[in-house]
């Protein structure tokens, strides 16, 4: 609940933004450097809050079964197909065991057809499994503070700058606002040209 | 010839079983004549009574709530810097309000390049770290080559994440040099791993990042920075009641871990004491 996930898509890109701290309890165990967006594959982020041992353990399982789908099929799966995937697989363990993963899917699929251009998407997938996709979306407590923000800035097809400069104004206003709100967020985008690293996790 | 006694209250060594009803007798003395009579080998004259009695109501009533509480009593400190990693713990075992023990070894020598720290239950941090000791054996004679660091924390991580809500209770870190330099992870029972620079783990860790956030510099000599572990460990068995006995700091170095001191914590204290200013 305290990580802070934000993601907001735009016509043919998706900015994903992650907080990079990992606490317990009163403590900062690190206050930077811990890096929450996997890279699934070339055109595919997984950014994930939640308990870091459930977190890691899943987001690596993802990103396996994915490029296992690659080399059995020799096609990656889309991100559509990923989502619903990643969902399941989520489900299935959640009835298994208590597991504590929320999870911010994005990706970029390639168009069918040649020349024509692919489109973005972005699915929001909680720790129940429930699952959606979205125009833009947080996980954590960040959105109780940033969706209204949100709701009111986005625009549909919204260049790179301005989602860039929403953005901003969302860590801005966690760092004002909420109690754990973290100084360092990495950033990451993913377009036709694969994934970005537009902040670094690393101190 | 010795005749065999297999009579339950038989007292002699020489019995297929040990009889252990002196731990349970109500203090009718079973003491035989010692010298004379041979056949009888003399037996444990326990001190205080009925030790068996005394751990089974230890944690009855008030206490009932500490029995295997594995709290993180301890403290526990890792931190990089130029010259490699220092670590240095504390010593003291609790049980509750029970000091079980003063002299713990909370650094485990996993191999002699990679050591790993005890935080939590202490028979699950020994076991599971040897076992990854005998993992990181089996790497290098598989792939000629010593096991990263990395590497060997995620062996860990996997055991703990296996057996996560299962209740084991490890808050541990790796420390080694590898071909990569000097890293640093920690990792614990949820099966969280995470790589760092600085770790303190335990109840009194609080108490060290205090010391050793404030004073750590990534330019310190090793002997500056061997008594900055120290001193914050000192700090945190100060004030956490859960934490104390001897200070052990070790430095990992490129050619391995070399143990650098082992002192006991009121020494320290009136070391310290002496030097401040009033």
């Amino acid at each position: 609940m305290s990580d802070s996930l934000i993601a907001i898509t735009g016509d043919d890109f998706v900015l994903v933004a992650a907080d990079t701290t990992h606490t317990r309890s009163i403590m900062v165990v690190k206050e930077s450097g811990e890096d929450k967006i996997m890279e699934l594959d070339s055109h595919k982020l997984l950014a994930a809050s939640g308990d870091n041992g459930d977190r890691n353990a899943f987001c690596q399982y993802v990103q396996k079964n994915s490029a296992l789908y690659r080399l059995r099929n020799g096609t990656p799966l889309s991100t559509r197909a990923l989502a619903n995937w990643t969902r399941r697989a989520l489900a299935d363990a959640l009835r298994k065991h208590p597991y504590s993963a929320n999870l911010l899917l994005a990706g970029y699929d390639a168009s069918p057809t040649e020349g024509k251009p692919g489109k973005v998407s972005l699915y929001y997938i909680d720790y129940l499994a429930s699952m959606q996709q979205l125009p833009f979306a947080c996980q954590g407590y960040a959105g109780h503070f940033l969706l209204g923000l949100l709701d009111n800035g986005w625009r549909k097809g919204m260049t790179r700058e301005e989602a860039r400069e929403l953005l901003d104004k969302c860590i801005e206003q966690l760092q004002t606002r909420f109690v754990l709100g973290a100084p360092k967020f990495a950033i990451k985008l993913v377009d036709k040209d694969g994934v970005h690293v537009i902040e670094s996790a690393d101190a | 010839y010795q005749r065999r006694v297999r009579d339950r209250h038989s007292t002699s060594f020489q019995m297929a079983a040990v009889s252990l009803n002196f731990l349970t007798d109500d203090g009718e003395s079973h003491a035989p004549s010692l010298g004379l009579n041979a056949q009888l080998a003399p037996h444990f004259m326990v001190p205080q009574g009925n030790p068996q009695h005394f751990l089974a109501t230890a944690h009855e009533g008030a206490a009932k709530a500490d029995k295997l509480e594995f709290a993180h009593g301890t403290t526990t400190l890792a931190f990089k810097f130029n010259d490699g990693i220092v670590v240095a713990v504390d010593s003291r075992s609790t049980q509750g309000p029970y000091i079980a023990s003063q002299s713990v070894k909370k650094v485990i020598e996993i191999n002699p390049y990679l050591l790993g720290t005890m935080a939590g239950g202490a028979a699950d941090c020994s076991f599971w770290e040897r076992q990854l000791g005998r993992e990181c054996r089996l790497y290098e004679l598989r792939n000629k080559e010593r096991i990263s660091v990395a590497a060997a924390s995620k062996i860990l991580a996997g055991y703990c994440y296996s057996y996560k809500g299962y209740g084991l209770s490890m808050g541990t870190m790796v420390a080694g040099w590898d071909k990569t330099g000097p890293q640093l992870f920690y990792v614990d029972s949820d099966g969280s791993r995470l790589k760092g620079h600085k770790f303190s783990v335990g109840s009194g860790s609080t108490y060290a990042y205090g010391v050793l956030d404030r004073y750590y510099r990534e330019d310190l000599s090793a002997e500056e920075a061997c008594e900055l572990g120290r001193r914050a460990i000192y700090h945190a068995t100060h004030r956490d009641a859960y934490s104390g006995g001897t200070i052990n700091v070790y430095h990992v170095k490129e050619d391995g871990w070399v143990k650098i001191s082992a002192d006991d914590m009121m020494t320290l204290h009136d070391r310290y004491t002496a030097d401040a200013p009033n």
